[in-house]
């Protein structure tokens, strides 16, 4: 088995290559604004480090987001595209799941949170029995209405580190990774668990807004 | 005669709007062109909606590339290329084009060529009419764009001759049919009422056609606004719209403006034919007055067949499938969608931010960079 996983659903590009046992190499950008020109040197430049080639690997993982959605399509549409070519399976895993898995927090911790930045002022969340049991979510919202719901529990992810005063207990890892993403696909493949389609989960409703050359010129 | 044994066979993807398409183009013979069209989800919004266009380009690729290669009878492993629109058009729809393709290449282990969308509605004419003249000059007009470019070498040398100043003509078609309240898209519905009208009904302006106004420059503008007051004045008094008039009057102060400027410029630079692309290309009023007037002043009239003039992916796959006859250099894998990407751009080399493009002249202008890259990610 070669996994290839990559995430475009935060300010990172991450990809890694996981064999079904471990991680065999993992590579990760920040970047917010150049996932469309990363993606594809970082995938290549991890198959030749590794010594293997796209046409070896035998499934495809992707994180699916919650993230924003220009950025996040360019993980989907390069997994989706990987697949058809190579006729392997594509594992979707919700973004958030990587994270929690990434947590240092042990798995008697207890439940925590993970927020990533959704931009607008809202983070994309999820409640967390331990790092591999999701409880809740994901789902999209402004911090301060979160208040209540996540108060004293500790959380991951740059959501919960730029709004402190909804997450005192604010904690790294900042991004997902995709060694973590490829090792939560492992196990669950392992288990015999069934993953995610590989869809967007964009948990929010496009813009209607008609672009500024559609507007309406009404006469004067 | 081209020889057929070498000629490239180049997989095109285009998705600088709402269609999703992927070509498949052997040198200049079409093998396939896959369209999934969007337009309907955009149609209550009067206009196409960038988020929308992105998700369903999305949705549509894998499905749009298989189909293009079932129609084709072709096998991927059998490709020479993939090429792909790098811009102009919409940045987010732009980039999941970009990503499917440059994801495709890599996956198949075949050259990659980033081309310019402009070029390419001018190029597809090849796959109709066989190898285009040099210097070819051509009239591109759609919802995005009005132009008239010049070209001795579709690879390498576009140069603009004019543009609009405002609108694009196709805008003008989609506003005054929401005025007129006949739907998204307005194009083809206008040209159907107005065979049933009189063009010489109503008086509409003829944008920068004085002596002084740019010769090649087009405005839609304030031909829109005269129509809609027009329609606007007729509701206010209480009389009835006559839209067929409408319709027919509308659409021949455009084609007229279009028409005449491009025999214009034929002349002017000692050009004789004379090439039409883009979606409003496929307005039966634009081919007849352009063969009329062509034909009257020489000019030899070349015009696509309406599903090539509109975005589709065989375009693409034919600048790819000459990128490759040409041995132009392939984009490498840092390619990004550029919604800005000058039409001096032909295509996207990969060294293009390392050195000065190797064509460039002094019409080429790369300051809109930085903001499309916000765009991006806003
Ligand atoms: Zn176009």
């Amino acid at each position: 088995m070669l996994l290839l996983a990559l995430d475009t659903a935060t300010p990172a590009v991450t990809v890694a290559l996981h064999d079904g046992e471990r991680v065999l190499a993992s590579d990760t950008q920040v970047d917010a604004r150049r996932h469309g020109e990363l993606l594809l040197p970082a995938v290549d430049k991890l198959l030749t480090g590794a010594g293997l080639a796209l046409a070896d690997v035998t499934g495809v993982v992707v994180g699916v987001g919650p993230g924003p959605y220009t950025g996040l399509r360019v993980g989907l549409m390069t997994a989706d595209t990987f697949g058809f070519a190579l006729g392997v399976p594509v594992h979707g895993v919700c973004t958030l799941d990587g994270l929690a898995y990434a947590s240092d927090l042990g798995p008697d911790a207890g439940p925590f949170v993970v927020a990533t930045d959704a931009r607008r002022k809202e983070v994309y969340w999820g409640l967390y029995a331990d790092s591999r049991t999701p409880l809740s979510g994901p789902a999209v919202d402004r911090p301060a209405d979160l208040a209540d719901r996540v108060a004293g529990l500790p959380a991951v992810g740059a959501g919960a580190l730029l709004y402190p005063e909804t997450f005192a207990d604010a904690r790294a890892p900042e991004h997902v990774s995709a060694a973590a993403l490829a090792s939560v696909a492992a196990e669950r493949l392992a288990a015999g668990e069934e993953l995610l389609p590989p869809r967007p989960l964009y948990l929010r409703r496009p813009d209607a807004q008609v672009p500024k050359n559609y507007k309406v010129v009404t006469p004067k | 005669m081209a020889d057929h044994r070498d000629e490239p066979l180049v997989l095109g993807i285009e998705t600088s709007c709402d269609e999703t398409g992927v070509g498949i183009v052997h040198g200049t013979t079409l093998l396939a062109d896959a369209v999934a069209s969007s337009v309907d989800e955009h149609a209550r919004f009067g206009g196409v909606v960038p988020e929308v266009a992105s998700r369903a380009h999305l949705e549509a690729m894998v499905a749009t590339i298989e189909r293009a290669l079932t129609d084709a009878g072709v096998k991927a492993r059998d490709l020479d290329g993939i090429a792909v629109t790098a811009g102009p058009g919409l940045a987010g729809a732009l980039l999941v084009g970009v990503t499917a393709a440059k994801a495709y290449a890599y996956a198949l282990g075949k050259p990659l060529y980033g081309v310019n969308h402009l070029a390419s509605h001018i190029c597809v004419d090849q796959l109709e009419h066989g190898r285009l003249p040099e210097p070819t000059m051509a009239l591109l007009v759609s919802g995005g764009h009005s132009s008239l470019l010049l070209s001795s070498d579709i690879t390498s040398d576009v140069r603009p001759l004019g543009a609009t100043i405002d609108d694009a003509a196709g805008e003008a078609f989609d506003k005054i049919a929401r005025v007129l309240q006949l739907g998204f898209p307005g194009g083809p519905v206008i040209d159907r009422l107005a065979r049933e009208g009189d063009p010489e009904a109503i008086a509409f302006p003829r944008g920068l056609t004085g002596p002084r106004d740019a010769a090649y420059d087009f405005s839609f503008s304030g031909l829109k606004t005269a129509v809609a007051r027009w329609i606007e004045a007729k509701r206010a008094a209480g009389e009835e719209i006559p839209v067929r008039d409408v319709a027919a009057s509308f659409q021949e102060a455009v084609v007229d403006v279009l028409t005449r400027k491009a025999v214009r410029a034929c002349k002017d630079e000692g050009v004789d034919h004379l090439m039409i692309g883009g979606g409003v290309a496929a307005n039966s009023r634009l081919r007849a007055l352009a063969e009329e007037r062509c034909e009257r002043a020489g000019i030899r009239l070349r015009v696509p067949r309406p599903g090539l003039c509109t975005d589709n992916g065989a375009m693409v796959a034919a600048l790819g499938a000459e990128m490759v006859a040409r041995n132009r250099a392939a984009s490498d894998w840092q390619l990004s969608a550029d919604s800005s990407l000058p039409v001096t751009e032909t295509h996207v080399p990969g060294d293009a931010h390392l050195h000065p493009h190797p064509h460039s002249h002094a019409h080429s202008h790369d300051h809109v960079h930085e903001t499309a890259k916000d765009n991006l990610y806003s």
